[in-house]
């Protein structure tokens, strides 16, 4: 039933009903060891819904979870203490210190060594910067102070898959950057991180591979290059405009509406080669006069702009 | 594949339960006002010397003649509405807190285990359970002591014991209030698994504890009485005669466990099945 693939987690049919709303589709995700996985979409999209069900907090309507190997959530007390995750932001004991919330928590874990607890802790603080104020309750944490408290509960024990539900948010501009730091650090250990974020330059830093959500679908999933050539533009320079485009919709390329007389552009899509088109425009005798590739990715905001061209330009979040 | 680092102990998760229970802000104020009835009793006592056997409580007539009864009698008092009181706080809030804050998540992907995790909560309360007790027999056995005289207890029956053989009774007091508590304590564990609002799971638990008690309080309903969980909060008089009467005290652990039973498969079912969306 399952493809024999070296997946750090692989979902398939992955469903989560509320009501009658969709909450998460049919997801068919794949996420490779060692990557490190961007986990994209609007709010409301599904991803912490997602995340949920990885970790076994919430049961799928239907589908299938594998996590390192073993099905979820079957196997959840041999998976879980291999994952450390952050989901929907930090939860803390507002009348305990930083350094005994992560005792709690720690002590939750049954396999976890107490003997090296204390030591594992104070790692874990000085990874994210949180020693000096360990001490402190944490009722008095500022919200990057919880959101690296909740960091560091992630990296107790060492991990071989991380799984990070927006992990910059309320971070300062050096949280921000510790956090790439540390995730490309834990990266380099070969730790596969899996992390939902609306930083999109972020992502672009980070990440190896990527997949888009859209209201509960998955619309879009590989690597950050292919993502990147899926939005490569091809541009033809041809006094036969109306030929041309023809063409290139016969290639089922998506032509932009608006070409200048003289010019015919439109978006590649996979399978599509710019040889390809141009073979076919000389076989239809199309005059090419000019031909120019301009990729998106060469542009500042790529990803931005084919995350809105997946998810849809509209600001409103789907009900 | 089991994943024991050495040195793993399997109850640390009890003792950082009880850790943060006990040294909760709360906590600490619930014991002390429970502390405060023995207190209150034996200065209420002392002051106007009215130590009237007709009237109040039962025992608070004795006090006079033996300060340990202000341990009996701070009991009799509390139990209908102050220990459910408290109670009723800790175990509604078991699971409802923590789903409340958000580390119910963080627990479970530790992974603390459903199951476990519930045992853990309920046991910590239960614990506490004990804990309400022996705190308001302790502050009452030695408030009694420092205001009245102390001296050999005469017992129901009419026969006296001494400070060995009341230390005994004294105890299986606070085994038969504590076995009482743990039914309720059973009712209030579910009713934390079915939300996450902490303060709803608290007043439902002691509604449910108040409910019982009227109901055992109304003749028409005399047909349920045996199997309210309060039927037998009261009953434990025989274990203050000689020879100890064991009756109530064997139909009381029977009615209790009953309860935690039933109460504490449906917190199990309820609990392994539920979508952690807090
Ligand atoms: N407990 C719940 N009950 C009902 N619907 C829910 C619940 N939790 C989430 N949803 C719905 O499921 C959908 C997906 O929510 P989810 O939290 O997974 O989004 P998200 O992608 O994480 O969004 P964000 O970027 O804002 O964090 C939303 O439409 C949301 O309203
Ligand atoms: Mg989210």
């Amino acid at each position: 039933m399952w493809p024999v693939t070296d997946a750090a987690i692989e979902t398939s049919g992955l469903t989560k009903l509320f009501g009658h709303q969709r909450a998460v589709d049919a997801l068919d995700l794949s996420v490779p060891r060692g990557s490190v996985f961007g986990f994209l979409g609007p709010n409301g999209s599904g991803k912490t819904t997602t995340i949920r069900m990885l970790l076994g907090l919430a049961a799928a309507s239907s589908g299938g979870i594998r996590m390192l190997g073993e099905p979820m959530p079957t196997a959840i007390a041999s998976v879980l203490p291999r994952v450390g995750a952050l989901v929907e932001g930090p939860a803390i004991y507002p009348f305990l210190s930083g350094r005994a919330n992560l005792l709690r928590l720690d002590a939750a874990d049954r396999h976890a060594s107490s003997r090296t607890r204390r030591a594992r802790i104070d790692a874990a603080l000085e990874r994210v910067g949180l020693s000096h104020a360990a001490d402190k309750k944490a009722h008095a944490y500022s919200l990057g102070m919880k959101q690296r408290l909740g960091i560091a509960n992630a990296l107790l024990r060492p991990r071989e898959l991380l799984i990070l539900d927006e992990p910059s948010n309320g971070l300062d501009p050096q949280g921000t950057r510790e956090v790439r730091a540390l995730i490309r650090s834990l990266a380099d250990d070969g730790t596969t991180v899996f992390v939902s974020s609306h930083l999109l330059s972020e992502i672009e830093q980070l990440c190896s591979h990527v997949a888009v959500m859209s209201a509960g679908r998955l619309v879009a999933q590989g690597t950050l290059d292919e993502l990147r050539r899926g939005e490569q533009r091809i541009e033809v320079r041809t006094p036969d405009a109306a030929a041309a485009r023809r063409v290139l919709q016969q290639l089922r390329l998506v032509v932009d509406a608006g070409s200048e007389s003289g010019t015919v552009s439109a978006t590649l899509v996979d399978g599509v080669l710019p040889e390809h088109v141009t073979a076919a425009l000389v076989a239809a005798g199309v005059r090419v006069r000019g031909l120019a590739l301009a990729g998106a990715g060469d542009q500042g905001n790529w990803l931005e702009e084919r995350f809105v061209a997946l998810t849809g330009e509209g600001f409103d979040v789907a009900g | 594949m089991s994943r024991d680092e050495p040195g793993s102990r399997p109850l640390a998760l009890l003792g950082s339960e009880l850790g943060t229970l006990f040294r909760r802000r709360r906590t600490i104020a619930m014991l002390a006002a429970l502390a405060l009835v023995p207190i209150l009793i034996a200065v209420a006592v002392r002051v106007t010397s009215a130590g009237d056997a007709g009237r109040g409580p039962a025992f608070i007539g004795d006090i006079t003649q033996n300060g340990l009864f202000v341990a009996f009698t701070a009991l009799t008092v509390s139990i209908p509405l102050f220990l459910p009181l408290m109670v009723g706080v800790v175990a509604g809030d078991t699971i409802a807190g923590e789903a409340n804050l958000g580390t119910l998540r963080y627990l479970l992907i530790a992974p603390a285990g459903r199951l476990r995790l519930l045992l853990i909560k309920y046991a910590a309360a239960g614990i506490f359970a004990i804990a309400a007790v022996l705190v308001i027999v302790l502050v009452g056995i030695a408030i009694g002591a420092a205001l009245f005289p102390i001296g050999p207890v005469a017992l129901l029956s009419g026969d006296t014991i001494g400070a060995g053989e009341f230390a005994l009774r004294a105890l299986l007091l606070v085994g038969y209030v504590s076995l009482s508590l743990l039914g309720l304590t059973a009712i209030g564990l579910f009713i934390s698994t079915l939300t996450t609002v902490p303060v709803g799971a608290m007043a439902a638990t002691i509604v449910l504890a108040a409910a019982s008690q009227i109901a055992d309080a109304l003749p028409q309903l005399s047909a349920v009485h045996p199997w309210l969980f309060t039927h037998l909060w009261l009953g434990f008089a025989d274990l203050l005669r000689n020879p100890i009467g064991w009756d109530s005290y064997g139909q009381n652990a029977l009615l209790q466990l009953g309860y935690i039973v039933v109460f504490g498969a449906l917190a199990a079912g309820r609990f392994t099945t539920k979508d952690i969306l807090s």
